[in-house]
C-alpha cells in the first residue's frame, strides 16, 4: 500500500495584480506517496515554484490560493493557521529555494542558523545540535565543516551557499521537501554528490521529494514520477520511465525531441516553435494551440483531465499515441 | 576542416587576479603592514599557462566547472581582456604588434556573446540602436542603407523588425538573446566567442538558439569558441573540445574522442556524472575529495586530491599536456611521460 505524503487536489493559486489577474497555478493536482520524488518539470513561468509556495504556505499578496485542498498526511494544510503551519515548516516539511539566500540569514554566522534551527523543533543540547549541523554539512560535501561553521555567508562561493541551504533543509530528516531548482547552477559532481544525498533520505527515512526543475535529464536519473507543467496547468503525469519514453502531450513531445542527446550530433534540433505566453489574462482554451501541432478548434476549449492510460493523467484533445523517434 | 589555417592561436597565455580580500582581512593586512612585515595579496591564477589554437570553421567547445578560468580565457580570445603573460596570434600575428587601426580591425572580427542577454544590453537603448551603433561608429554602413541594413540583421537572428523601436525589457530572455547575436552580427564578425550562450534560457528556447548558431555558422561561415558547462549542448555542437580544470586546459580532441574515449581522468569522472534523458532512476554516488579554492590550487596536477589514480609523481610534478593519439592531447602522469 502506498501511503501519501501529499495529496494535492484542484489546487488554484492567482496573483491579483492591478494590470489583471495571474492566473499562476490554476486547477492542478498532483501526489507523492511516501519515499518517492516526483520531478515537476516546466519552462520558466510555468507556476513550479509557485505550486511550491503554495505548499508550505508561503504565497503572498497580492497572490492567494483560491481553490483546492493540500493534504499533508492526511492534514489540509490549507485549513491551518499560521502557527501550526511554522511548526511544520523547516521541521516535517522543508522547502530548498533556487535562491538560497531565501534561506540564509546574511549577517549571522553559519553554525548559529544550524543549531537555531535545530533548536526550534527539538530539544537537544547546544553542542549535540552543533555536531548535527557540522555532519549535515559534511554530508552535503562542504570541505572542512568544522571551520566552516563559523563562516557568514557571504564568505561562500553561490555553489556552497546553495549547499548549506541544503544542508539545513535537511537537518530535521524532514517527510516532505519541495527541492526548487537547487541544482541549476552547480557543477555536475557536486550535483551528482547531493542527489546522492537526497535519494538515501527518500530510501532510509521515506521523505517524499518533490524536486523542480526544467531539466528533464535530472529528472530521468532522480525521480520516481514526473509533472509537466505548462502556464499554471499540470498537462501530463505519469512515472517517469513512461513519460519520457511514451509522452502523450504534445508539449512534453516537443521538450524531449528537443535535447540534444536525441538529436544525431551536428544536425539541426527538432524545436517548439514560438513561446511561453503570458499568464496575464490568459485566454481560455488550451494554453499550448498557438505552438501546438495537432491544434484544431477543438483546442479552443479547456481540455479536461483524462486517463488515457494506467497511471497516467493528460490535459489534451489530441494525445500523441505514436512514439518518439 | 582540420586542415585549415588558425584565426586564433593562444601561446601560454596566463591571467592572474589579486584576490580582492574582505574588510577583516584588509584590516589585518593593513596591520601587518604598518608593522613593517612585507604581505601579498593572494592570486589567483584563473588561466595558467594555456596553447589553444582554433582554426577557421570549426566550432571549439570548451567545458569545466564553474570558476576554472573559461571565461576569463574567453575574454582573452575576444580580445576585451589582456593576459598577463604569453601571446595571441590573430590570423597569424602576434597582436601585441598591431597599431590601433589593426587592434580596432581584429576587434570586431572576434565578438562575444553572454550568458545573461539582460546585464549585457543598455536598458535604455532602442534595440535597433543597440544592433546599429557599431556598424555606423565603425562605418560598416553609411546613412542611406541604414534601416534596410539593421532590418537584415534582425532577421538573420529571427526577429521580426517590426519590434526594432521597442526596449529590451520588452522581449523574453530568447528575444533577447537574438538581439545580442543581432548584435554581434552587425560588425560582420567572423570569430563568435558565446560564453554559456544558452544556460540562461529554458528547453525550447534552448533548442531555436542552438539551431540559429547551426545556421549562421553555415550562411556565414562562422568559427566559435563556445563556452559551456552542458555537455550535452557541446557535445553536439562542436567539433572539437577542450577541457579545463582549475585554470588548465587538461584534455583537447574532437567532439568523438573526447565522448567516446576520453583519456583524462577528470573528463572521465565528468562525463559519468552527466545528467542523461536515456538514464533510468540511477544510484547517484558521492564523490570523494573535495572541490579545490583556484587561490590554492593542488600541487603537482591539480586533480589529484580527487583523482582515484593519484601516484606520487601527481603531487610533485603538473603532467604536460601531451598527444596521446593523432589530434589528442591529454595532461595525466598516466600516460607515461619523461
Ligand atoms: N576580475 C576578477 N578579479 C578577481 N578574480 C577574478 C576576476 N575574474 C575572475 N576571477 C577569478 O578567476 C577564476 C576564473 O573565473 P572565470 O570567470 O573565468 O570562471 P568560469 O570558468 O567562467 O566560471 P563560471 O562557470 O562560474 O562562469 C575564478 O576563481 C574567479 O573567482
Ligand atoms: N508576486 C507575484 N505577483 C504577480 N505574479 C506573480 C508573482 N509571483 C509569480 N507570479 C507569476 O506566476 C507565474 C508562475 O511563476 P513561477 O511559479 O515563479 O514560475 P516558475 O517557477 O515555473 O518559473 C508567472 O507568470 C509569474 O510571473
Ligand atoms: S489540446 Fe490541442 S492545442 Fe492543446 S496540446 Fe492538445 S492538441 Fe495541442
Ligand atoms: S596526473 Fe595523476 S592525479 Fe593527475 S589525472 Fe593523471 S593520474 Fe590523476
Ligand atoms: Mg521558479
Ligand atoms: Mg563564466
Amino acid at each position: 500500500m502506498s501511503e501519501l505524503t501529499l495529496d494535492v487536489q484542484g489546487l488554484s493559486t492567482h496573483f491579483f495584480t492591478r494590470a489583471g489577474v495571474v492566473r499562476a497555478v490554476d486547477d492542478i493536482s498532483f501526489s507523492v506517496p511516501r519515499g518517492r520524488v516526483l520531478g515537476l518539470v516546466g519552462e520558466s513561468g510555468s507556476g513550479k515554484s509557485v505550486t511550491g509556495f503554495s505548499v508550505i504556505g508561503l504565497v503572498d499578496p497580492p497572490g492567494r490560493i483560491t481553490a483546492g485542498k493540500i493534504l499533508f498526511q492526511g492534514r489540509d494544510l490549507t485549513k491551518l493557521d499560521e502557527r501550526d503551519l511554522r511548526d511544520l515548516r523547516g521541521n516535517r516539511i522543508a522547502m530548498i529555494f533556487q535562491d538560497p539566500m531565501m534561506t540564509l540569514n546574511p549577517v549571522l554566522r553559519i553554525d548559529t542558523q544550524m543549531i537555531e534551527t535545530v533548536l526550534a523543533h527539538d530539544s537537544v543540547s547546544r553542542s549535540s545540535a552543533r555536531e548535527r549541523a557540522r555532519d549535515a554539512l559534511g554530508m552535503v560535501g562542504i570541505p572542512s565543516p568544522e571551520e566552516r561553521l563559523n563562516a557568514y555567508p557571504h564568505q561562500f562561493s553561490g555553489g556552497m551557499r546553495q549547499r548549506v541551504a541544503i544542508a539545513i533543509a535537511l537537518l530535521h530528516r524532514p517527510d516532505l521537501i519541495i527541492a526548487d531548482e537547487p541544482t541549476t547552477a552547480l557543477d555536475v559532481t557536486i550535483q551528482a554528490q547531493i542527489l546522492a544525498e537526497v535519494q538515501k533520505l527518500a530510501r532510509e527515512v521515506g521523505t517524499a521529494l518533490i524536486w523542480i526543475t526544467h531539466d528533464l535529464s535530472v529528472i530521468a536519473g532522480l525521480a520516481d514520477d514526473i509533472a509537466v507543467m505548462y502556464a499554471g496547468r499540470i498537462v501530463e503525469t505519469g512515472r517517469v520511465e513512461e513519460v519520457l519514453d511514451r509522452p502523450l502531450h504534445p508539449y512534453t513531445h516537443g521538450l524531449i525531441g528537443s535535447v540534444p542527446s536525441r538529436n544525431a550530433r551536428g544536425q539541426r534540433l527538432r524545436q517548439i516553435p514560438g513561446m511561453t505566453p503570458s499568464l496575464l489574462n490568459l485566454p481560455p482554451g488550451c494554453a499550448f494551440r498557438s505552438r501546438c501541432p495537432r491544434a484544431d478548434a477543438a483546442c479552443e476549449q479547456d481540455p479536461p483531465d483524462s486517463h488515457p492510460l494506467e497511471g497516467r493523467t493528460l490535459r489534451c484533445f489530441h494525445p500523441q499515441l505514436e512514439m518518439v523517434a | 576542416m582540420s586542415a585549415s589555417a588558425p584565426v586564433i592561436e593562444l601561446k601560454g597565455i596566463s591571467k592572474r587576479f589579486g584576490k580582492t580580500l574582505d574588510i577583516a582581512a584588509k584590516m589585518t593586512q593593513g596591520l601587518r603592514r604598518a608593522m613593517g612585515s612585507t604581505v601579498r595579496e593572494p592570486v589567483v591564477r584563473a588561466v595558467d599557462n594555456v596553447d589553444l589554437v582554433v582554426r577557421r570553421g570549426e566550432v571549439l567547445g570548451l567545458v569545466g566547472e564553474s570558476g576554472c578560468g573559461k571565461s576569463t580565457l574567453g575574454r582573452m580570445v575576444a580580445g576585451i581582456m589582456a593576459p598577463s603573460d604569453g601571446t595571441v596570434l590573430f590570423e597569424g600575428r602576434d597582436i601585441a604588434g598591431f597599431d590601433a587601426e589593426e587592434t580596432r580591425r581584429a576587434k570586431l572580427k572576434v565578438q562575444m556573446i553572454f550568458q545573461d542577454p539582460y546585464a549585457s544590453l543598455n536598458p535604455r537603448m532602442r534595440v535597433e540602436e543597440i544592433v546599429g551603433e557599431a556598424p555606423r561608429v565603425h562605418k560598416l554602413i553609411g546613412p542611406e542603407g541604414y534601416d534596410a541594413y539593421v532590418d537584415a540583421q534582425f532577421r538573420r537572428a529571427g526577429l521580426d523588425p517590426a519590434y526594432k523601436r521597442r526596449y529590451p525589457h520588452q522581449f523574453s530572455g530568447g528575444q533577447r538573446q537574438r538581439i545580442g547575436i543581432a548584435r554581434a552580427l552587425a560588425v560582420q564578425p567572423e570569430f563568435l566567442v558565446c560564453d554559456e550562450a544558452v544556460a540562461a534560457l529554458d528547453v525550447s528556447i534552448q533548442a531555436q538558439i542552438l539551431n540559429l548558431f547551426m545556421d549562421l555558422r553555415e550562411q556565414l561561415d562562422l568559427t566559435y569558441l563556445f563556452i559551456s558547462h552542458d555537455l550535452g549542448v557541446v557535445e553536439h555542437l562542436s567539433d572539437r573540445v577542450a577541457i579545463m580544470y582549475l585554470g588548465r586546459i587538461v584534455e583537447e580532441a574532437s567532439a568523438e574522442d573526447i565522448f567516446d574515449r576520453p583519456n583524462h581522468p577528470y573528463t572521465q569522472a565528468l562525463l559519468a556524472e552527466v545528467p542523461r534523458i536515456d538514464t533510468r532512476k540511477r544510484q547517484f554516488t558521492a564523490i570523494s575529495g573535495e572541490i579545490p579554492s583556484p587561490i590554492n590550487p593542488p600541487s603537482g596536477c591539480h586533480f589529484h586530491p580527487r583523482c582515484p589514480h593519484a601516484m606520487a609523481v601527481c603531487r610533485e610534478r603538473a603532467p604536460a599536456l601531451a598527444s596521446v593519439a593523432p589530434g589528442h592531447r591529454s595532461a595525466c602522469h598516466l600516460n607515461g611521460e619523461g
